[in-house]
């Protein structure tokens, strides 16, 4: 098989090989191209149905069986949801702890990502073992369960929050990243007068605004998503974040359930009404996403956790 | 005496890490002590230092139960079908981002793949529940409409297997990619440049030249699998959970949930936990040796 071989000039002025376009090479591409397209697609497809859906009346629905685009538009999913105590409850819940959630985790992790990431202290090494040890050896449902039981978190907001406050790998990757900042400018802060902690706001912080945000919105991602805490520590229903009232909403009221969580006896609601709930409950997500994307693909994020 | 010093004047340091390390001992290591309730008959009135010791007889009592089979033979397929259709998907993926040229392209693709990510298994599972529903949901519709039977992919067990692996792929193959797209771009051109002057084509530069340049991410990634063997995805798994797939469905994590918290069996459950992660850690070690005596990368 020949290959023909190109050279090129790339931006940086240097020479660089280009594969060449023989017929294999190129049919390679075109299966590659036209495979990718289609996972892509594949995996964005589920989405724009769910969003079409709630915006569809139920005749459509139910006359096109699938609906991509609706071609008559109805509010009436998004106007009952919003008129339901519940549901509007459950997004408030969402909100309030996931920015409460998000700021206490950063305040806790950032701190101890720093104290942790100076090289001279001692017992730092030891600290760290302790906290990498916990991703191997983890998740102990009935003595956590106690544990929560026993310093009176049961039914409160807090329950949703402390459990979770420190992410073992986002500590790592906000340490790594910590030790990146040249020792100097510490030690010129150190010698200017200012302290542990100054040098940490003034200095470190500043300077380390992609990885902190991208950390943030791990832990923001986190909090909106997280469904099992309140499952395992909410009893009262007027808690509950927005994804235990979604689970109830598509799954509960369908009787797909093994733990017989609050099922009425009233007719699950109707496809457009799930979908409407699935996309209120994922918009936020969606948001914040560009914002994410910008920062993890930089690999920002792979040199600090490589390190 | 240096040592001293050195600790006064980092008393600072020391207090900004404590709020961190408090949170690790009261949520993760007070609870490992917490195992302990393993080895009694934990009454809730009667706390840890009431409750009877009684050995070993939670663990006898597990092996003996009928239930306890199940749920491990439940456990271990979903991890084998995790092993053998899982975790070859991000890498293959990935060696396919990597052959893209067009940066435009690959980031579109990329964007795409990632998304589902970021959504929570609720969403995972609702999404799937109405597409899959015999009550009018896309996928049935399209298989009336093509002439064929309506499948109630929700209630039929034969169908919670594959759907489990679906969904984990749609959600999580995506974002798998990076560590091993990150791994690749890190391959010496020179060995494409020698596998082209032996006359490889493209598909085997990429059989012969990216996947061995990858093969101690991949060993790595593979044993940190193997941790959290039985760890098959509880938030996952519950929510997939019904009346009718339970004896396929219900796994430790699931069992430990409706019998430990939901019918008070503390001690029976907390023994259930301490033998799965007590298997995992043995999985990771025994994983770990062997791949050292591969002499490929390994954990420890």
């Amino acid at each position: 098989m020949k290959t023909a071989k190109l050279f090129m000039l790339d931006r940086g002025g240097g020479l660089k090989v280009v594969e060449s376009k023989t017929l294999p090479s190129r049919l390679f591409d075109v299966f590659n191209y036209a495979a990718l397209s289609l996972i892509g697609l594949i995996t964005v497809l589920p989405f724009v149905h769910v969003v079409a859906s709630s915006f569809a009346t139920t005749a459509e629905i139910a006359r096109k069986g699938f609906v991509l685009f609706p071609t008559e538009w109805s509010f009436s999913a998004y106007d009952y949801i919003f008129s339901t105590d519940s549901f509007l409850r459950g997004m408030l819940n969402s909100v309030g702890v996931t920015a409460a959630g998000t700021l206490f985790s950063m305040a806790v992790t950032c701190l101890m990502a720093y104290g942790l990431s100076r090289k001279d202290l001692d017992g730092g090494r030891q600290i760290m073992f302790l906290v990498v040890f916990t991703l191997l050896f983890h998740g102990f449902l009935i003595p956590t369960f106690l544990v929560v039981r026993e310093l009176h978190l049961i039914d409160s907001y807090g329950s949703l929050i402390l459990p979770v406050t420190v992410n073992a790998l986002n500590l790592i990757i906000l340490r790594s990243f910590f030790r990146t900042i040249p020792e100097g400018l510490e030690e010129s802060a150190k010698m200017d007068g200012c302290s542990d902690f100054g040098t940490l706001l003034r200095i470190v912080l500043p300077l380390s605004l992609p990885a902190l945000a991208t950390v943030s919105l791990f832990y923001a991602v986190s909090y909106w998503n997280s469904y099992i805490n309140a499952v395992l520590y909410l009893n009262d229903s007027h808690k509950w974040p927005i994804q235990v009232i979604l689970r109830q909403i598509v799954i509960v009221s369908e009787g797909l359930t093994v733990d017989n969580a609050a099922v009425d006896s009233s007719p699950p609601p109707a496809q457009s009404i799930k979908m409407a709930a699935i996309f209120i409950a994922t918009v936020p997500v969606l948001v914040v996403y560009p914002y994410l994307q910008k920062y993890f693909t930089k690999g920002a994020l792979l040199g600090s956790v490589k390190g | 005496m240096e040592r001293a010093r050195r600790i006064r004047r980092n008393k600072w340091l020391y207090l900004m890490i404590l709020p961190g390390f408090l949170y690790f001992v009261l949520f993760k290591y007070i609870p490992m002590y917490g195992l302990v309730i393993a080895f009694q008959d934990y009454k809730p009135y009667k706390g840890i230092f009431g409750s009877e010791w009684v050995g070993f007889a939670q663990f006898s009592r597990l092996f003996h139960d009928p239930w306890f089979w199940e749920i491990t033979r439940n456990t271990l397929v979903l991890f084998g079908l995790n092993i053998v259709f899982f975790f070859p998907v991000p890498i293959i993926l990935a060696l396919m981002l990597n052959e893209v040229r067009v940066q435009a392209f690959k980031r579109a693709i990329q964007t795409a793949v990632y998304i589902p990510y970021f959504m929570s298994w609720v969403i995972v599972v609702a999404i799937s529940f109405v597409m899959l529903t015999v009550d009018n949901g896309i996928i049935n519709n399209i298989l009336t409409m093509t002439g064929h039977e309506k499948i109630n992919f929700l209630l039929d067990v034969r169908w919670f297997r594959p759907l489990y692996i679906l969904q984990n792929i749609w959600r999580e193959a995506g974002w798998g990619t990076i560590i091993y797209l990150a791994a690749m771009a890190g391959t010496d051109p020179q060995l494409y440049e020698a596998a082209r002057m032996d006359g490889a084509g493209r598909f085997r530069q990429m059989w012969h030249v990216t996947l061995p340049s990858i093969r101690n991410v991949i060993v790595i990634m593979l044993l940190l699998r193997m941790g959290s063997v039985l760890e098959v995805g509880f938030e996952h798994v519950y929510l997939l959970l019904n009346p009718t797939n339970r004896h396929v469905g219900e796994i430790f994590d699931t069992f430990m949930y409706t019998q430990g918290l939901l019918q008070g069996q503390f001690s029976y459950t907390t023994a259930i936990g301490f033998f799965r992660s007590l298997v995992g850690l043995g999985l990771v070690v025994c994983a770990n040796a062997i791949a050292r005596k591969f002499n490929e990368e390994s954990l420890f």
